[in-house]
C-alpha cells in the first residue's frame, strides 16, 4: 500500500491516471502526445505507476497498451470506508458537484 | 482485433488452483460475487450463466466457455441474458493466472463492451477482485460483496 501512496503523490503522475481514466489502453506515444513532458519522464512515471500496481500493461499486436487498474485504489477504500458510509459520501459529492458547479 | 476495453490485475497470495476454484465453485462465488454462482461444466464450448445464488431463475449474465486451461486461463462469451442473440451486446471476458513465487497474478480483461455495459463493469470488476483476494488470503470476504446484487 505504501506504494500506491508514493505514487499517487505526484501530480504528473496523477494526470497521467487521469488521461487513461478518459482514455483507457494508450500507446507510450499516445500518452506523451500533449504533455509538457519527455518521453524518457513519462516512462519512469508509469514505471512507478506500474510497480504500484496502478496501471496494467498488456501486448496487443505490437504495441504496449497501457490501462488504468482502480482495484488498488478500490481496497484502499474499502479499508476505510464502512458499508453505510457509502451511499451518505456518495451524496456529499454529489452535493459538493452541483454546488461548485452552479458557482463556476 | 479491437483492443480491450479494460485490463485488471490484483496480487493474491494463493496458488492458481485455489484461486481457479474460487472462480467456479458456488461455495465461494456466493461470498464474494454480490451472493451469486457460476453455473457450467467449464469444457470449451459449452454454456455458462452467472445466476444468484438463492434463486436460480435470476439469470444475470449468460455466455459460451471460449477457452478453458485450468489453473491458468479462462476466456468466457459475457451478455445480458435479454440482449444475447445480438453479436453486438456480447462481449468477452479473459482470466489469466500468472503464478509467481508467493502469490499469483489475475489479469480480468474485458474486451468488446458497449456503452451501456460500461458503467456496471467499471464498479463491478474493482469491487469484486478486492473481495475475492480478502476471501481467499483472510478466509472471509467484503461484507459488501456478499450481499445480493445484480448486475446487467
Amino acid at each position: 500500500m505504501d506504494e500506491v501512496f508514493k505514487a499517487l503523490a505526484d501530480g504528473s503522475r496523477r494526470s497521467l491516471l487521469d488521461r487513461l481514466h478518459a482514455r483507457n489502453g494508450q500507446t507510450l506515444g499516445e500518452l506523451c502526445d500533449g504533455l509538457a513532458m519527455t518521453r524518457q519522464a513519462v516512462t519512469k512515471h508509469l514505471a512507478i505507476l506500474e510497480a504500484a500496481n496502478l496501471v496494467a500493461t498488456i501486448k496487443h499486436g505490437r504495441e504496449k497498451l497501457h490501462y488504468l487498474n482502480p482495484v488498488p485504489i478500490h481496497q484502499i477504500g474499502e479499508r476505510w470506508i464502512k458499508k453505510f458510509e457509502h451511499d451518505k459520501l456518495k451524496a456529499l459529492s454529489e452535493l459538493k458537484r452541483r454546488l461548485e458547479s452552479r458557482d463556476a | 482485433m479491437r483492443k480491450p476495453d479494460f485490463v485488471y490485475v490484483i496480487y493474491i497470495q494463493t496458488t492458481p488452483e485455489k484461486l481457479w476454484n474460487a472462480l467456479i465453485d458456488p461455495e465461494m462465488t456466493k461470498e464474494y460475487w454480490w451472493r451469486h454462482r457460476n453455473r457450467s461444466d467449464w469444457k470449451p464450448g459449452s454454456a455458462w450463466s452467472h445466476e444468484n445464488y438463492d434463486d436460480s431463475s435470476k439469470v444475470d449474465i449468460i455466455g459460451t466457455v471460449i477457452e478453458s486451461d485450468p489453473p491458468r486461463r479462462l476466456v468466457l462469451t459475457w451478455a445480458n441474458p435479454a440482449k444475447a442473440s445480438d453479436p453486438s451486446k456480447v462481449s468477452r471476458v479473459t482470466f489469466d493466472l500468472h503464478p509467481l513465487e508467493h502469490e499469483v497474478r489475475l489479469t480480468v480483461t474485458h474486451d468488446e463492451t458497449y456503452p451501456e455495459m460500461l458503467s456496471s463493469i467499471s464498479t463491478g470488476w474493482p469491487a469484486v477482485l478486492s473481495s475475492l483476494k480478502t476471501m481467499l488470503e483472510t478466509g472471509s470476504a467484503m461484507p459488501m460483496a456478499r450481499e445480493s446484487r445484480s448486475l446487467k
